[in-house]
């Protein structure tokens, strides 16, 4: 019993703290999808954040100024996404795939410039995303080393869960965001409504790349306490499927993130015993995603005008 | 009209020109990172066109493209269609461990004969995980791109828990899977490359990949089949309205498309490769074929030469250490010029600086096109 609630504790703490850079992401992917630009740079900018929050939290000594430069190197990226594909009406995926490579290709050859590595230098724990509640349970009970578990566990988690609301708020409870999903269902209809469909668009892409600039600080910054190449490998398109397995609502996206969470957790706990091969439980989100899909979710209804550049009528 | 074409008007109209001023555009992006970091231009593109122009430089470019070829071929076909295959990592991956696997069972069999049986194996094996995607998509209407990421995944894991099952697991302490059958090797004989002076890694693939070329570039132009696939492609509605099956044309069109990166697939492992190692991370050479079809303008003969293009880069890049600069400076100048490629359409505006008259001219020409 004593056995299976540390197991328990130790899975939900890694759920949350895996679903976390995912979860930023997702709710970057769902500005900018729902507004009707397809970004599969995410994983471009979750790079760049991540590079950039670990660097600098590494030479202010400050978390929070890594974190937030994180999101605002995701944002530079977001700019030049948004710069090609509303501005400029460029074809989004190619320009998706663009950021894909710019991203890890710009702060690798930085990392070689400052560290002659590409990795940079482990963070100490004051530089470190802190956490929340740390030595506020006693854990010398079952009871209480659960608690510590789940809930003595870094602030980003807090964060992004209060963000979840947030986004969820303004997408359906303010005019802004009632106009961001009218831009990307029938943006002709909001332009005669005298609405920017333009500069809609611009702003959601670039608060898509912030927001998966900070899931990547969170991967550097909480996660791990360094950047190296292999840091985001693929987080950024699990995101992008957790918003399509979300029908392109944060709150439908924050079950897929925990889903791929919960998985990574118990990959972390199957792991440690041995007997089941490692890779088989790797495999397990992405095959439970797609059961998932087969068996509840089904269709997942695109907006309209996802993807088609919009070009003003003269 | 015959009015003689301005320089401008050459250059906003061909697109074949907007792809040569974005790969300009990338390089002169990469010098100016250059000159940024302190490190000479000249040292750094002169090492790279170096590196590829000699005769085993060149052999190692062309070592190096086959892949990417292949696997931009199924990219582009994806997109003649309609559909973005994203899933071409995935597809490559289980196309190289069905060929390996198939040339460790089969080791015994004559090299014509094992051979094709490899091609075939990956060629079913990418086909099947095309498939698959598209059943998702047809008959329960899941996401293909949704879809093509998780397959991207359970084809990585997939792989490398095949590579550790002790049958193909390799013997000595490498994580990887056996070398491929000497039976199933694309390479040319160790004499023959030694005497021409290629690089020791100089296979038939490159033949392979000129043929894929050739046939796919037959099916999208001269067969009903091409037909059929690319009117899906432009308006699906209209082909269906036309007659065509549209889920048929989608599960084909995945099909043909999974089976070239498996092809990709077996040509890496049986020519460069000889193995397959359990990864840490994807390798690519999907994502890759996606920015080769790019490059290529999704034209069977245009992935061909961006093909050696990227392969030179890749080659080319991989020698950058030798100058002290960084070889990811490769990718930041790719990465540029498909996002020059992605907005092109400001070269189409390079005529407007002929003026207000040419720009009031294009308007007219515009609203009586409408």
């Amino acid at each position: 019993m004593t056995n299976f609630v540390n197991s328990l504790g130790i899975i939900l703490f890694a759920t949350l703290v895996y679903a976390t850079p995912l979860l930023y992401g997702a709710l970057g992917s769902c500005f900018s999808e729902v507004s009707g630009v397809v970004n599969i740079g995410i994983e471009g900018m979750m790079t760049a954040g991540a590079f950039t929050g670990t660097v600098i939290a590494y030479f202010t000594g400050s978390p929070w100024i890594g974190f937030l430069c994180g999101g605002l190197a995701g944002a530079f990226f977001g700019m030049l996404h948004a710069f090609a594909t509303v501005s400029l009406g460029a074809d989004q995926t190619i320009a998706g795939t663009a950021i894909n490579m710019l991203g890890p290709g710009i702060v690798i050859m930085i990392a070689k410039v400052l560290f002659n590595s590409t990795d940079t230098i482990p963070l100490s724990a004051s530089q470190k995303m802190p956490k929340l509640f740390a030595g506020t349970f006693d854990t010398s009970t079952v009871f209480g080393r659960f608690m510590d578990n789940v809930f003595a566990t870094y602030v980003s988690t807090y964060l992004v869960f209060v963000a979840v609301i947030i986004v969820w708020f303004i997408f359906y409870k303010t005019r802004f965001g009632l106009r961001l999903r009218a831009c990307g269902e029938h943006p002709q209809a909001c332009e005669t409504l005298g609405i920017n469909v333009i500069a809609m668009r611009f702003a959601c892409v670039c608060i898509s790349g912030f927001l998966s600039g900070l899931g990547g600080a969170c991967v550097t910054m909480a996660l791990s306490t360094q950047f190296r190449p292999i840091s985001i490998v693929g987080q950024g398109f699990i995101a992008i499927a957790a918003v399509i397995f979300g029908k392109f609502r944060p709150q439908g996206a924050l079950l897929g993130c925990l889903l791929f969470g919960f998985c990574s957790g118990l990959k972390v706990v199957l792991g440690g015993s041995s007997g089941v091969n490692m890779h088989l439980i790797s495999m397990i989100p992405y095959v439970v995603t797609v059961i998932v899909l087969v068996l509840f979710v089904g269709k997942s209804r695109v907006p309209a005008a996802n993807g088609k550049p919009y070009i003003k009528a003269k | 009209m015959t009015k003689k074409k301005g320089f401008l008007d050459v250059i906003s109209e061909n697109r074949f020109i907007h792809i040569l001023l974005s790969i300009l555009l990338g390089f002169l992006v990469g010098a100016v990172f250059l000159v940024i970091m302190n490190l000479s231009v000249s040292a750094a593109y002169g090492r790279l066109i170096n590196s590829v122009t000699s005769l085993k430089g060149f052999s190692y470019v062309v070592v190096y493209a086959v892949p990417y070829i292949v696997a931009g071929l199924s990219v582009a076909f994806s997109f003649k269609t309609g559909v973005f295959n994203i899933g071409a990592e995935g597809q490559f991956v289980v196309g190289s461990m069905a060929a390996v696997v198939t040339s460790i069972f089969g080791a015994s069999l004559p090299k014509p004969l094992l051979i094709p049986l490899c091609f075939l194996a990956a060629m079913a094996a990418g086909a099947i995980w095309g498939i698959i995607v598209g059943v998702l998509k047809t008959k329960w209407g899941i996401n293909e791109v949704l879809s093509m990421i998780m397959f991207n995944w359970i084809a990585f894991y997939l792989s490398n828990f095949i590579a550790g099952i002790p049958a193909i697991k390799n013997e000595g302490t490498a994580e990887a899977t056996k070398n491929i059958a000497d039976n199933a090797s694309l390479l040319f004989s160790k004499d023959f490359i030694k005497s021409a002076g290629l690089a020791p890694t100089a296979n038939w693939g490159f033949i392979a990949a000129i043929v894929a070329t050739v046939l796919i570039w037959f099916i999208i132009e001269k067969t009903t089949l091409g037909y059929e696939l690319k009117a899906v492609g432009s308006n699906k509605f209209a082909a269906e309205y036309g007659g065509i099956s549209v889920n048929r044309s989608i599960l084909t069109a995945l099909a043909i498309s999974g089976a070239l990166a498996g092809l990709a697939g077996a040509l890496q492992v049986m020519g460069m490769g000889k193995r397959i190692s359990i990864f840490t991370s994807q390798e690519g050479f999907g994502f890759a074929g996606i920015v080769v079809a790019l490059i290529g303008c999704s034209n069977p003969f245009g992935v061909l030469v961006a093909g050696l293009f990227y392969g030179a880069l890749m080659y080319g890049g991989s020698k950058l250490n030798l100058e002290g600069v960084p070889t990811q400076l490769i990718n930041v100048i790719v990465g540029t010029v498909v996002f020059f490629i992605a907005i092109s359409v400001i070269f189409e505006n390079l005529k407007r600086l002929k003026g207000r008259a040419a720009v009031k001219k294009a308007v007219a020409e515009k609203e009586g096109k409408k």
